[in-house]
């Protein structure tokens, strides 16, 4: 769980910083480049093969994981006072888990589908674009996509800004427990890794959240 | 019978080496053949079943908790004393010896006190191998304190848990061996015969507490490891289930019962506050290095502890006892504190408890830590800050369990204490190989009578019932193993376990069938009273046959009258406790009867004909240096067999505090 | 402190055997004195219980001094009840005020099957403490106890680890049934003592699948354990046993 889990943590990171590009506000230039670079650069490509499989991995583990603890306590409590000695958000992973993963079908959906299957079928394929920044390098107008998928569509923005707030209880817990469970637990370290951990989770929830919301407002376009 | 002690013969110094030379031995091949039940799994019987079985004998060990490692000895908190010397504070195995025989008021057996000095040193070496973590100097050598007001720092500690650490290090060594499969655990089994073939022990009838179910066992020889009897008194320091059954089932068989009457009396126990009170939990003796015990010198003072200005107080032991102070031996300082409370000084809702006072410790405590900081003239408040903070250091746990318990807090108001009954020095009578009178069952740890005389000190109960486990059973076992070897295991169905097993099934279907309207707990609760109030602190020849009295009547109405919810065949602890009851009665009877045989008085045991004209013990040594040691003959009657104490090197002298 | 008296609703789970289907049972209990223990509560629950000629409740409890591990309830959703750090026998009735109704209930674990009303079985823990939880030294095998320093840091931390009374208020709380706590007390205890490190390995490996054989459950870090514990056990060791075990896994030639 931990190791996928740090797995996954670093991927945030690519993905948002990614992302974030297009508050250059440049109509996207910048953002398609590096998408395109990282829809076709081979060892990118393959790494994704590994993402979908850490992914899939972190969620097998995780379901077998609610399986045996369930398992473990076949009758449960009449009254429980969780709250009185753990937080919400460490006890409800599954939960937070499930509801990121019909997030990410629906992200899954509307942008990795039509960019790497566009055109197959009945998928939509996303226009090509050249990148006047970029000595007109031809791209996929992925930034147009999203431009389409979230500046009319408010239902589809507050399903991802609540997509990202599951994602954002679900880093807290999980940021500061793959430590502990790689057995990093140090008087002096763990206050460290724990403020990281919660930086980490807001400033990526944060920029996540403010792409669609952005977009829709029409702050960028 | 003669009761032969079977001293080794030599100087004091070279008996147990005599001994442990001369002894008889058991060959490993042998060893493998020989089966030992072990009741209990305290310290004493957890460190013999793992030594037995390392030395490869098949050992069956019984305990009543779910668990070994719940047995009472967890719950001591100060300390375990040892011969080491690493103080090079002039400590030796003669002072521990000497001090422990003179603490016993003269009325220990000096063979086994000196053996058990001389083993003491070996109990820390075996407990630090296994990993309990002891205190520490910040070199990394182990650490010591003084306790019970010794001269030297001999007390080895684990904080204030230091029986727990033991416990658990005996119980690593014992469930290894039953990883091992040369114990075989059970607990939640509770011993309710011995039975006897050819006039020796040959196994035991348990009851399974789960199913009620009961089952016979089989041993070359059986050891008694089963505590103290302090609950005979109800209210003790002891755990709830705490009993005397085993041991009084082998004194109903014919083992002797030695010194029954001998009773530790603990000075600094939270008082009782009200007839719900189910059990008392002791405040550790080290509590009375820093804290000042008083009362008010006015009676039925009703003020706050607070708002009682200083010469309106009575620090009666510094008072009575200016040489030792608030650090007299338990005895001394839990009389002085009933006697106060009997002539109307006590304190708080029932007047009987007085004051233990940390006000100027941390007054004390505050100006030694402002001074360090060059800060000679630090305002009130900042002393008592940094005082509390270092008493916080040294007694934190303690006084945060005073406050759970009591609701108030020790730091600002000081706590109310009352002696409470602790530790029973009295047991199964047993010679120097820890045999009871009857050949192959042995008693080790408090089951035993042996080594403490009429008063126990601090820190030395740990240090006995290790000693018997680790490093005197395994030798002397051997002794009487060697002469077994040709005694192969008997089969479960001879007719002695048919006897003994329906001779259990019929008490138990006696009990179930009173059907009577009062409850165990209730009838307990009154033979607490009586033994309290007539066997306790202070005792005297009309208190104590009366007691007797009553006590009789009460065992009568007992079987006639008690109710047992519940059935036989199954999880029962009405039951259980309805038969740990009704031996608890019939011991009780017992004690009355040896308190009001000792008309002396000696360590715990007060007799109020027996006193100086300031109210102190006297000890009449002419006509009471002897072990009582009680035969059963039939119900309600004992004969008394005197074994007779001799002291070669430490010579008997009046105690004295003043 | 003032005391005072309060009329209570009690209700408990009932259950006469393993094998039988429990429930809850409601109970009044009058005059509660604000000064009795939780288990003196039931005490005279109890005793109402057979005057009425009704079968007592069965519960563990031994020394009821907050040492012997062998209280267990359930008290109003929390593990030993409403104070931290505390058993269930140092549980005074300050903790509760007059009309209060207390639900308890036993462990529940798969681990700890109950066997009467609030007892429950919990040899699981021996049999994990069988498999590795102690350091192979026959009697008489020892040298002198001062021959071996040990850096007073690493012997308190030991302490620290070694104070766990095997109650199983841990496995109790964690929402997956987790033993982690119990079992990596006393692995970290012996780890971080030089006596211990002959086995470090192998007993990291064996008490952690002794323990996934018995049933427990999976960590997942949410530290109720910790915060529940009577006596305050870190879950620092877990990340400490959790080391141990990688290190030994990694070793291990089998």
């Amino acid at each position: 769980m931990g190791l996928t889990g740090l797995f996954l943590i670093t991927f945030l990171i690519v993905h948002c910083g990614l992302n974030a590009m297009i508050f250059f506000n440049d109509g996207g230039d910048t953002f398609n480049h590096w998408a395109h670079f990282m829809g076709t650069n081979l060892i990118i490509r393959t790494m994704e093969i590994g993402l979908f499989l850490f992914l899939l991995l972190h969620i097998v583990q995780g379901l077998m994981l609610v399986s045996q603890n369930n398992a473990a306590r076949p009758v449960k409590y009449a009254v429980n006072k969780a709250e009185k000695n753990s937080k919400w958000y460490s006890r409800s992973m599954g939960l937070l888990g499930t509801l990121i993963l019909l997030f990410l079908v629906l992200h899954l959906y509307h942008f990795w589908v039509p960019s790497r299957m566009g055109g197959l079928g009945s998928i939509h394929a996303l226009e090509e674009t050249s990148l006047p920044s970029y000595a007109g390098q031809e791209a996929h107008n992925l930034y147009k996509e999203m431009l389409v998928v979230f500046q009319n569509n408010i239902v589809v923005v507050i399903i991802y800004v609540l997509g990202v707030f599951s994602l954002f209880w679900h880093l807290l817990h999980g940021f500061q427990s793959a430590f502990q469970t790689f057995g990093v637990n140090h008087k002096r370290y763990t206050p460290i890794i724990n403020t990281i951990g919660v930086l980490y989770s807001v400033i990526i929830c944060l920029l996540f959240a403010s792409m669609p919301v952005a977009m829709y407002m029409g702050w960028v376009s | 019978m003669a009761l032969d002690a079977k001293i080794p013969q030599g100087e004091m110094s070279e008996k147990w080496n005599y001994y442990k030379g001369h002894v008889k031995l058991v060959n490993p091949a042998n060893k493998r053949k020989l089966e030992v039940i072990v009741v209990g799994t305290g310290l004493a019987g957890a460190s013999a079943a793992a030594s037995l079985g390392e030395m490869g004998y098949k050992v069956k060990a019984f305990c009543f908790q779910d668990s070994p490692r719940r047995a009472h000895s967890i719950a001591a908190q100060g300390g375990i004393n040892a011969a080491k010397n690493y103080q090079n504070d002039g400590d030796s195995v003669f002072r521990l010896f000497y001090d422990t025989v003179k603490g016993g008021d003269y009325r220990a057996r000096e063979g086994n006190v000196y053996r058990l000095a001389e083993v003491s040193a070996s109990i820390i070496d075996q407990c630090v191998a296994q990993g309990v973590p002891f205190a520490r100097e910040y070199g990394g050598l182990l650490s010591n304190r003084s306790f019970g007001g010794t001269q030297v720092q001999r007390t080895f500690y684990a904080a204030g848990q230091t029986g727990q650490q033991l416990l658990l290090g005996a119980y690593s060594a014992l469930e290894r061996q039953v990883a091992l499969g040369t114990v075989k655990m059970y607990s939640r089994h509770e011993m309710l015969d011995v039975v006897m073939i050819d006039g020796k022990a040959r196994g035991i009838i348990a009851r399974d507490l789960v199913t009620g179910e009961l089952e016979r066992h089989f041993g070359h020889a059986v050891l008694l490891c089963t505590g103290g009897y302090g609950n005979v008194f109800y209210l003790s320091t002891n755990a709830m289930g705490s009993n005397v059954t085993a041991a009084w089932k082998a004194h109903k068989k014919g083992a002797y019962f030695g010194n029954p009457c001998f009773t530790q009396i603990h000075p600094t126990c939270i008082p009782v506050s009200g007839d719900h009170q189910s059990k008392l939990t002791l405040m550790s003796e080290s509590l009375r290095n820093d804290g000042r015990i008083w009362v008010p010198k006015k009676k039925d003072d009703n003020r706050k502890a607070v708002d009682i200005p200083e010469e309106e107080r009575d620090y009666y032991l510094e008072r009575r006892y200016p040489a030792f102070g608030n650090l007299v031996p338990r005895d001394v300082a839990s009389r002085a504190a009933k006697e106060r409370c009997d002539e109307g000084y006590g304190v708080g809702t029932t007047k009987m408890a007085v004051y233990l006072d940390f006000k100027d410790a941390i007054i004390r405590y505050g100006k030694t830590e402002a001074g360090k900081t060059g800060n000679e003239n630090a305002d009130s408040a900042t002393i008592l800050e940094l005082g509390k903070k270092v008493v916080a250091e040294k007694y934190g746990n303690l006084f945060e369990m005073y406050e759970k318990i009591t609701g108030e807090n020790p730091y600002e108001t000081p706590m109310r204490i009352y002696p409470a009954v602790h530790y029973t020095m009295g047991g199964l009578w047993v010679d120097y190989e820890l045999q009871t009178t009857i050949p192959g069952l042995y008693s080790l740890g408090e089951a035993n009578f042996s080594d403490h005389g009429a008063n126990r000190l601090g820190a030395s109960a740990l240090m006995q019932g290790l000693a018997d486990g680790y490093f005197v059973i395994p030798y002397t076992l051997g002794n009487y193993l060697a002469d077994e070897i040709r005694t192969a295991s008997i089969p479960t169905n001879h007719p002695a376990f048919e006897q003994a097993e329906k001779e259990v099934s019929d008490r138990i279907n006696r009990l179930m069938n009173i059907k009577g309207s009062q409850s165990v707990e209730s009838m307990h609760k009154r033979l607490g009273k009586i033994m309290w109030d007539k066997c306790g602190m202070a005792r005297n020849e009309q208190g104590l046959k009366t007691a007797i009295e009553e006590i009789k009547q009460l065992k009568e109405e007992f079987w006639r009258d008690v109710k047992i919810p519940g059935d036989i065949n199954e999880f029962n602890p009405e039951l259980d406790k309805a038969g740990r009851v009704a031996d608890f009665i019939e011991l009780g009877l017992l004690m009355c009867m040896d308190a009001l045989n000792k008309n002396e008085s000696c360590g715990g045991h007060f007799r109020e004909e027996s006193q100086t004209e300031d109210g102190e013990a006297k000890r009449d040594d002419e006509n009471f240096s002897y072990v009582a040691a009680w035969e059963m003959k039939g119900d309600n009657a004992w004969e008394l067999h005197k074994e007779p104490l001799s002291f070669e090197i430490v010579k008997p002298s009046q105690r004295s505090y003043k | 402190m003032e005391h005072y008296n309060m009329n209570l609703t009690l209700k408990v789970w009932r259950q006469k055997n393993g094998k039988s289907n429990g429930s809850f049972e409601s109970y009044q209990v009058k005059d509660i004195s604000s000064e009795m223990s939780f288990l003196e509560l039931f005490d005279v629950l109890n005793e109402q219980l057979i005057r009425d000629g009704k079968d007592p409740i069965a519960f563990d409890h031994d020394c009821r001094e907050g040492i012997c591990g062998a209280c267990s309830m359930y008290i109003n959703g929390q593990a030993h009840g409403p104070w931290q750090k505390n058993t269930t026998c140092q549980l005074h009735m300050r903790a509760f005020k007059d009309g209060d109704t207390i639900v308890v209930e036993p462990w529940r674990s798969k681990a700890f099957p109950v066997i009467k009303d609030l007892v429950v079985d919990r040899t699981a823990f021996d049999r994990i403490i069988q498999a590795g939880g102690y350091i192979s030294v026959n009697t008489g095998n020892a040298q002198d106890a001062n021959a071996l320093p040990i850096d007073k840091k690493d012997a308190d931390a030991a302490f620290d680890a070694a104070a766990c009374i095997g109650c199983g208020a841990c496995v109790a709380t964690c929402k997956n049934g987790s033993a982690m706590l119990f079992v990596s007390a006393k692995i970290s205890q012996l780890s971080m003592l030089p006596q211990g490190q002959p086995e470090r390995e192998t007993r990291a490996l064996n008490m952690v699948a002794q323990m996934d054989k018995e049933g427990f459950g999976n960590c997942t870090n949410t530290y109720a354990c910790e915060a529940e514990c009577p006596k305050g056990i870190s879950v620092a060791n877990i990340a400490r046993m959790n080391r141990e075990f990688l290190r030994a896994g990694m070793n291990s030639e089998d």
